[in-house]
């Protein structure tokens, strides 16, 4: 196998049409070997159906899927032994040991590594004769993850590998990642956390309505697609009688907009966000203007642009509405 | 970090499914105590309740002394003096099964016909009276008992057990947790590996053999021990029969629940499969007690057939070959639920 050569994924012109809906609605990708590479999108974005596409778990509807050279029509039984998958929500049996599900999944692959090995690289060594019924939520996802890597895959999905967990074990499981990584393997995730795309992958795709609406780098993203900073701020009234009831006070929206830098305005749940270029001059004038409207800040912030705001741009909707 | 894989039982991917469904099965203590103490617990019930006892005393009563001290000459017989309103409540209750009434020079029986015991009685109390007055046989008669087991209502009931064993763990033991891997979505993540589908099914049947063995040697080694049952037929003939009988089971629980995504669906399904079974099939009363005109349904039922081919082993000795239209009918209930639960799983 010439290195480089055959890209570890190549998807053609997919579609998938559910009864109810178009779940994947024409997408192209390729994704290099050796790269970890994030399918971005909010629930019901189509990442799952075109990541359970790649895996040869659900027929397209049309396109075509190369994995490793190879495709699920000719190739099934050699690249199921080249992959290594991880699928949303997948359920050990209770009463089996951390070893002895191993164990199991390691006798379908024909090369690999040991058991030990596995649970060593899932950091589960204490638990391996415990049952699965006694983990916790994170210890499962480091076996799903651990089952996935038995038959030492070329290539790995993982389908939101870290949805539900807590913050601690979800920085367990990007170490996990990383080491993955470091270990030359092709990594194709699907996620919708904005900071584990950018903390992990090297290259992103956002999906929405079942398309690839942007493709780079975090990096390249968040400078082309929102270069400018984002000042998020909320205003309490000084003035306002409390019988005016308990709803935030009208902010003069088009006035602000009319200050030299700020970009767009949006509100969610009570929250102003501007998009600024300009912050060291434009955050003065932000203030005077709500002084002038009488308005008293109750919060303010301002970040650089991330993930979560390219996508707020590209959509006009947070990641969390779904 | 890959080392090539050495054939062994270790990395014998249909080893290992076979072996781990044998243990997600025996760390189910539900299900160990449905496969292995419940029937052995009925078996015991029956067999204590219908027990063979000594030919029965029967209780009868008489309104005068000299009628009663006739009656009590008889072993047959435990007779009470009685005056005649107290014997026709102790009838009516039934403490007695006959009473004996003086009416001029005759004797008057009061009893109910439909019931066997006080027909007995009945005869018993004539032959005791019409000695106790003088009467002679003029045919001398003697009695050679015989108490033969193999024709005892335990020796029926046993067969019928281990059928209606055979069937609900094979069944429940197959559907549940297929069902049950596929609403956890654990199917998929199966079929997602390497492994050959047909092994996962393949692991669940050789699992479901080792059971059969643990299961059949001890429901069939209590009934022996505790009840002195008769095996007649060749044991394995007898082995291959459980064999047949466990895979057809198997076949029809795979096929209930190829399709099924709740335990409540496959639950349903299952009780609709079973129930007439346990009742049309012969288990606890011949089957040949239901009408004509349901007969061939009910000999085609796969339990029937499985129940008839065990009791003509085990009770009358009957080879295998003349058991060919139950192994038959067995056979085509295991070929045609397989061929179609392979045609309409279910993997996700």
């Amino acid at each position: 196998m010439q290195a480089g050569a055959v890209p570890a994924l190549r998807i053609r012109g997919l579609r998938k049409a559910f009864v109810d809906v178009q779940a994947v609605n024409g997408i192209d990708l390729e994704v290099a070997k050796g790269e970890c590479f994030g399918l971005l999108g909010p629930n019901g974005a189509g990442k799952t159906t075109t990541i359970e596409i790649c895996e040869g778990l659900t027929d397209a509807d049309e396109g075509t899927v190369e994995l490793l050279g190879r495709n699920w029509k000719t190739g099934a039984d050699e690249l199921r032994q080249q992959i290594g998958i991880q699928l949303q929500e997948t359920q050990f049996p209770d009463k089996l040991t951390v070893e002895e599900t191993l164990r199991l999944f390691r006798s379908f692959y024909r090369s690999g590594i040991t058991v030990d090995e596995s649970i060593k690289l899932a950091q589960l060594e204490e638990k391996r004769r415990s049952r699965i019924g006694g983990l916790s939520g994170g210890q499962k996802q480091r076996l799903a993850m651990a089952t996935a890597l038995v038959g030492d895959p070329e290539l790995l999905f993982l389908d939101e590998p870290t949805t539900g967990l807590d913050p601690q074990a979800r920085r367990h499981l990007w170490d996990l990642v990383e080491e993955m990584k470091r270990e030359g393997r092709t990594i194709i995730l699907t996620t919708h956390y904005m900071d584990e795309a950018e903390q992990l992958c090297d290259r992103v795709a956002i999906m929405d309505h079942g398309k690839v609406i942007a493709l780079d780098t975090p990096k390249e993203l968040i400078a082309t697609v929102c270069s400018e900073d984002i000042v998020e701020f909320a205003v309490s009234g000084s003035q306002v009688p409390k019988c005016e009831g308990p709803g935030a006070p009208k902010v003069d929206v088009e006035a602000l907009k009319k200050i030299p830098g700020v970009q767009s305005h949006r509100v969610d749940d009570g929250v102003h966000q501007l998009s600024v270029s300009e912050l060291h001059t434009a955050v003065p004038r932000i203030f005077a203007a709500l002084e002038e409207q009488g308005l008293h800040l109750s919060e303010f912030r301002t970040h650089s642009a991330t993930l979560e705001d390219v996508f707020v741009r590209l959509t006009g909707r947070n990641l969390r509405d779904e | 970090m890959s080392n090539p894989k050495k054939m062994s039982l270790e990395t014998s991917s249909l080893f290992q499914l076979t072996a781990t469904r044998l243990k997600l099965t025996l760390r189910e203590p539900e299900a160990m105590f449905w496969i292995f103490a419940f029937p052995i617990l009925l078996a015991l019930g029956l067999g204590i309740a219908f027990r063979n006892r000594p030919a029965d005393v029967l209780p009868v009563g008489a309104t005068t002394p000299q009628l009663t001290q006739a009656l009590a000459a008889d072993k047959g017989l435990n007779a009470t003096k009685m005056d005649e309103s107290a014997g026709t409540h102790a009838l009516a209750v039934g403490t007695i099964l006959l009473l004996a009434e003086q009416r001029g020079d005759g004797v008057v029986y009061r009893y109910d016909n439909t019931n066997p015991d006080a027909r007995t009685a009945r005869m018993i109390a004539d032959r005791a009276i019409e000695v106790a007055a003088g009467r002679k046989d003029v045919v001398t008669a003697e009695n050679e008992l015989i108490h033969e087991t193999g024709s005892r209502y335990i020796d029926f009931l046993i067969p019928g057990l281990l059928g209606m064993n055979l069937m609900g763990s094979a069944m429940w033991g197959l559907g549940f947790s297929i069902v049950e891997g596929r609403q956890k979505k654990l199917l998929k993540r199966m079929v997602a590996s390497p492994m050959p589908r047909w092994q996962y099914l393949a692991g669940y049947l050789l699992s479901r053999l080792v059971m059969l063995v643990i299961e059949v040697v001890v429901f069939l080694g209590f009934a022996r021990l505790v009840f002195g049952v008769p095996f007649r037929g060749p044991l394995w003939q007898l082995a291959l029969l459980c064999v047949l009988v466990s895979l057809v089971f198997s076949a029809l629980g795979l096929l209930v629940a190829s399709r099924a995504t709740t335990i409540e669906t496959v639950s349903g399904l299952m009780n609709l499969v079973m129930l007439p079974m346990w009742i049309l099939s012969g288990g606890f009363f011949s089957a040949s007690r239901f009408p004509a005109i349901l007969q061939p349904f009910v000999r085609a039922l796969p339990l029937t057939a499985a129940i008839d081919a065990m009791r003509g082993n085990m009770l009358q000795g009957v080879q295998l070959s003349q058991l060919m239209l139950q192994v038959g009918i067995l056979l085509a209930w295991f070929a045609v639920p397989f061929a179609v639960s392979l045609r309409i799983f279910r993997w996700r």
